[in-house]
């Protein structure tokens, strides 16, 4: 290459395009930092841990809304178990209805057990774990899903012994 | 005059009523002649937004109806009322209702304060809505004016925003359920990734609302960034917005008209009108010139008048008409506050504001679909439609072309059936789910009321083009489509869905509970 041969890009344009260039970039990082503060790094909000009381308070065959916390307690022969009283449509209250819950938002209709009768929710209702305190007070975790049919089961007496 | 400085001073002194009005008013009268009145408007910083001289189209009652002034008149009640309920109300969920409260019954002229500015929130919601229509049914969004459509739109969408930010902060039970619903609208592509069974590596639901609420649940944060949204960063976008859409309706050579007949006395309006004719001793300056595709001077008739006075007046009634209509209704019928928000129990039924019962009412068929996704789709539609339909003729005359008003009339009639329809059905036979409990939610996202809805405008439109060979006409039939359903969903989910969404013929047979 000759030396008198002009540069395929001169310096001109190549320090004009090096500028511009980090002239958006600084933009597009600051843009960035700006919209990041928006979205929170640490979720506020209460834990969702309920205490609910002891296995004998809930004898077979009984069921329990807990109104502040949202969530339906049932205890049947198997076990004891919770379902979730929000709506997974958008998020409303359900309530007992004749043939399992009913959502008053948008009519949406769930079996006993949370399963999708009709309506637009999309999910069933979902089931929550149930775990026991040191205190011997069962606890809902009502952040933790787990899959329908899970039951925390009360041993009886002579199933202790045994 | 004055030898001394004293003398000088007392001459001043003597003089200031005088000069100080000079210096407010520059003119210090009343302007008598069209140099004074163009002055009137072009060296008054509030005035000479208007150029110097308008045309009487423009003036027409009937072309405009008003609708973007009375808009902007509610805009302007709305930031005074605005800022005034700001000095009592106090945006955290311990104080929030109780300010409301104090302001509803304890500050002097508090809640017929805060029932304007309900009231001029529903006029604006309102006069926005019908503006657009008649920029559509007038034409006007054709060729230079295609970007003020979309900045028209941008003003619609943060309308909407700053009542949906607005509905929060009473933090009642209204509110509290409205903001959980629409929160988890913003959630809802989860029904999608959820179907999919993506969420866990995609969400974008779950980060919208994020975003929305600060938090999982509606609380704390959730107000105060609505509280933000609502009396700081919509109304500045809204502002800027706004004086964009002004500024471009100067550059766009004023409101959309026909172009004037070229040279002699023209009959226009059912009279013979004079050709302008210059002075010699007048200067025509630049200002006059705007983005026409030539200058009246010397050619044409002339159908303009001075806009002092005449759109000053035209501007001061739509805004005392405005100003009137709201204080009315605030007279009359109160601002509702129901009981304190309580994240136990919903009201039945669960109500956003009327604007968005359509939508809410697409929703309780699928949360995505019925709440972005044709939301989305209509936001789009609208925004495309000058760039798909450029074929000019009809600008600034209701119904323009020929075929027009037919075509929306055929398609008024054919959404009026078409919605209706789909709503019986719906009611009587249920829908997917009903008949096929355990189908999958895919189907149910995609197969719905209100996606079918979408396809049968869609399709009549399509029909239209095809059958009428026109892009216009295909558009009026496609605007006038979502008017029709728009409205009408609105209306059904306003009067005949009661609780649990069921329908009721009227409120009264809502059962008590």
């Amino acid at each position: 290459m000759s030396r008198l041969e002009p540069p395929r890009v001169s310096r001109r344009s190549f320090l004009s395009l090096a500028s511009l260039g980090s002239f958006f970039a600084a933009i597009g990082v600051a843009a960035a930092g700006v919209f990041r503060l928006p979205n929170p790094t640490v979720l506020p909000g209460p834990v969702r841990r309920y205490k609910i009381g002891r296995p004998e308070e809930f004898p077979v065959g009984s069921e329990k809304r807990l109104e502040k916390e949202n969530v339906f307690i049932f205890r049947d022969t198997e076990g004891i178990y919770a379902v979730s009283a929000i709506c997974t449509h958008l998020g409303c209250t359900v309530a007992r209805s004749s043939d399992g819950f009913a959502c008053p938002c948008h009519g949406s209709r769930f079996s006993p057990g949370g399963k999708v009768l009709g309506g637009p929710a999309p999910r069933p209702l979902p089931w929550l774990e149930i775990s026991r305190a040191a205190d011997g007070q069962l606890v809902v975790l009502a952040d933790n899903e787990v899959a329908e049919g899970t039951r925390f089961r009360v041993l009886a007496p002579s199933e202790i012994e045994g | 005059m004055a030898d001394t400085a004293v003398r000088e001073f007392l001459h001043n002194l003597r003089l200031l009523p005088q000069t100080f009005k000079e210096a407010w008013l520059r003119l210090g009268k009343v302007p008598e002649s069209e140099r004074e009145e163009s002055q009137a408007t072009f060296h008054n910083f509030f005035l000479h937004i208007h150029s110097v001289r308008v045309h009487l189209r423009t003036l027409s009652p009937t072309l405009t109806w008003g609708l973007g002034l009375a808009a902007t008149a509610s805009f302007v009640i709305l930031t005074i009322t605005g800022v005034l309920l700001m000095v009592y109300y106090k945006p955290s969920t311990e104080l929030a209702y109780q300010s409301m409260k104090d302001i509803h019954f304890t500050v002097a002229t508090g809640r017929f304060i805060r029932n304007i500015h309900r009231w001029s929130a529903h006029v604006m919601v309102v006069a926005v809505f019908l503006h657009m229509a008649r920029v559509f049914f007038t034409a006007s969004y054709k060729k230079p004016r295609e970007f003020n459509w979309l900045i028209g739109l941008a003003l619609l969408v943060t309308t909407l925003g700053l009542s949906f930010t607005g509905y929060l902060l009473p933090w009642d039970q209204l509110a509290y359920w409205a903001i959980t619903i629409g929160s988890n609208i913003a959630n809802s592509p989860r029904e999608l990734t959820d179907a999919l069974g993506i969420t866990r590596w995609f969400d974008p639901g779950g980060f919208q609302r994020q975003l929305l609420l600060g938090a999982n649940y509606v609380g704390e944060d959730a107000l105060i960034r609505f509280y933000v949204l609502h009396v700081f960063v919509l109304p500045l976008v809204l502002l800027i917005l706004v004086g964009v859409h002004f500024w471009r309706i100067r550059k766009d050579g004023g409101l959309a008209r026909p172009e004037d007949p070229m040279g002699g006395p023209a009959e226009w309006g059912g009279e013979r009108r004079p050709v302008f004719e210059p002075l010699a001793t007048k200067t025509y300056g630049l200002m006059a010139v705007v983005k026409g595709r030539r200058a009246t001077v010397n050619r044409g008739p002339e159908n303009t008048v001075m806009s002092w006075p005449h759109l000053l007046w035209a501007e001061m009634a739509v805004f005392m008409l405005t100003v009137a209509v709201s204080l009315i209704l605030s007279f009359y019928f109160d601002a509702p506050l129901k009981e304190l928000a309580n994240p136990a129990i919903p009201e039945n039924p669960a109500k956003a504001p009327w604007y968005f019962l359509g939508i809410q009412e697409l929703v309780s068929y699928s949360a995505f679909m019925g709440g972005l996704v044709i939301p989305a789709i209509a936001v789009l539609g609208l925004a495309l439609i000058p760039f798909l339909d450029r074929r000019p003729g009809g600008e600034g005359v209701w119904f323009g072309t020929p075929g027009e008003r037919q075509v929306a009339w055929q398609s008024f009639l054919f959404a009026l059936a078409v919605t209706i329809g789909m709503l019986t059905f719906t009611i009587n036979f249920g829908w997917l789910r009903n008949w096929f409990p355990d189908i999958h939610q895919l189907w149910i996202i995609f197969i719905n009321p209100g996606t079918l809805l979408v396809l049968f405008f869609a399709g009549w439109s399509l029909w239209v083009l095809e059958r009428r060979n026109s892009v216009r006409l295909a558009a009026v039939a496609l605007f006038t489509c979502f008017l029709i359903g728009f409205t009408l969903l609105t209306y059904f989910a306003t009067v005949h869905r009661g609780p649990n969404w069921e329908f009721y013929w009227w409120p009264s047979q809502w059962p008590v509970h």
